[in-house]
């Protein structure tokens, strides 16, 4: 969903770079919270591992592809403010190594793909871990849901967006039913890679996964004095 | 079967990333992508224009470079945001005045440590 130079005029793009700046400075704020000496390494391997995921398209339907967008993902692995922390970067290595995204679209991708999917996909996956049980088994599909969720929103506010400063005159009904259409589609996609990857640390490494710490903090004596969980 | 340790994972983790980057990138699908095609069949793609890239198209040594600057940079900003309440024992050499020691332990995070 790279926004490429263009499809926005000046003043929306200057006006998502401006939102994206002052969200990527409350990131770095709160990102304090959540990272130490032991988590910091896992934003790298987070932002490296969406990277990589991002080359890979999948297809989606006739003609169309799509790839993870990861906020979601990045999100439940190391905390919100982190996860748009590794987006941003992702997205500026994407725009500056690869034109992938357009320079005056930055801020306009760093909003779309990495403050809206951070921000619903972590808040989906709150409200679903307040209803589910508070279960190991519980973090990784609740963060599949999240991700799945997160893309259709995204590509609304694209819409949105559009409907603001796009720079052709087109059917807004047209383009938001033909974009959350196929990005429901990209979702599941997302949602299934998202499910694997936390479910995978998770298996190994509970305690890196921050999504996963509320559930822990409850049986952490238990962990503690066994070598084996209950399930 | 133990656990593996943090920096055990971080590595395998990144293993990972090289080989999405460098291997499997070549079966990834070159077909537009959601926004692209909706931008082709509603006549806006041509309002697009892209600039000159540093390192060209998404290949596998590129790629490869992509995963490696991309974490660089994500692990630099996570080490410097990063709270330094166990670097106060084992290193000193980061200027620890340069950041506000706001409430440095307050938080319960101690009952792992």
């Amino acid at each position: 969903m790279h926004v490429p130079d263009g499809f926005l005029d000046a003043p929306t793009s200057v006006g998502t770079g401006v939102v994206a700046a002052v969200a990527v400075g409350i990131a770095l704020k709160g990102a304090r919270r959540e990272l130490d000496d032991r988590t910091a390494p896992m934003a790298g391997l987070v932002a490296a591992f969406i990277f990589a995921t991002q080359m890979l398209n999948f297809p989606v339907a006739s003609g169309t592809s799509g790839h993870l967008l990861g906020g979601a993902l990045a999100a439940v692995l190391v905390g919100p403010f982190t996860a748009l922390l590794c987006m941003s970067t992702v997205f500026l290595v994407q725009c500056l190594l690869f034109a992938d995204g357009g320079v005056t679209a930055l801020g306009t991708n760093i909003l779309l793909m990495g403050v809206i999917t951070v921000v619903v996909g972590w808040t989906v996956f709150k409200g679903l871990q307040a209803v589910l049980p508070k279960r190991l088994s519980m973090v990784a599909p609740a963060a599949g849901i999240a991700a799945l969720v997160s893309v259709p929103v995204a590509a609304l506010g694209f819409v949105l967006l559009y409907a603001l400063g796009g720079t052709a005159d087109l059917s807004l009904d047209h383009l938001a039913t033909a974009m959350v259409g196929v990005h429901v589609l990209i979702g599941i996609g997302e949602g299934v890679i998202t499910a694997l990857a936390v479910g995978s640390i998770v298996a190994v490494r509970p305690d890196l996964v921050y999504g996963a710490r509320p559930v822990l903090e409850k049986r952490e004596l238990v962990v503690r004095t066994r070598d084996q969980a209950p399930a | 079967m133990r656990r593996p340790g943090t920096k055990t994972l971080v590595v395998a983790g990144l293993l990972v990333a090289l080989i999405l980057a460098g291997v499997i990138s070549r079966f990834a699908s070159s077909d537009p992508d959601g926004l692209t095609k909706v931008s082709e069949d509603h006549g806006f793609a041509d309002t697009g224009s892209s600039h000159q890239a540093l390192l060209g198209d998404y290949g596998s040594l590129t790629g490869i470079v992509g995963v490696l600057v991309v974490l660089a940079v994500a692990a630099g900003i996570a080490f410097a945001v990063r709270r330094r309440d166990r670097a106060r024992e084992d290193d000193r050499q980061d200027e620890p005045q340069d950041e506000p020691q706001d409430e440095p332990q307050d938080e319960p995070q101690d009952e792992k440590a």
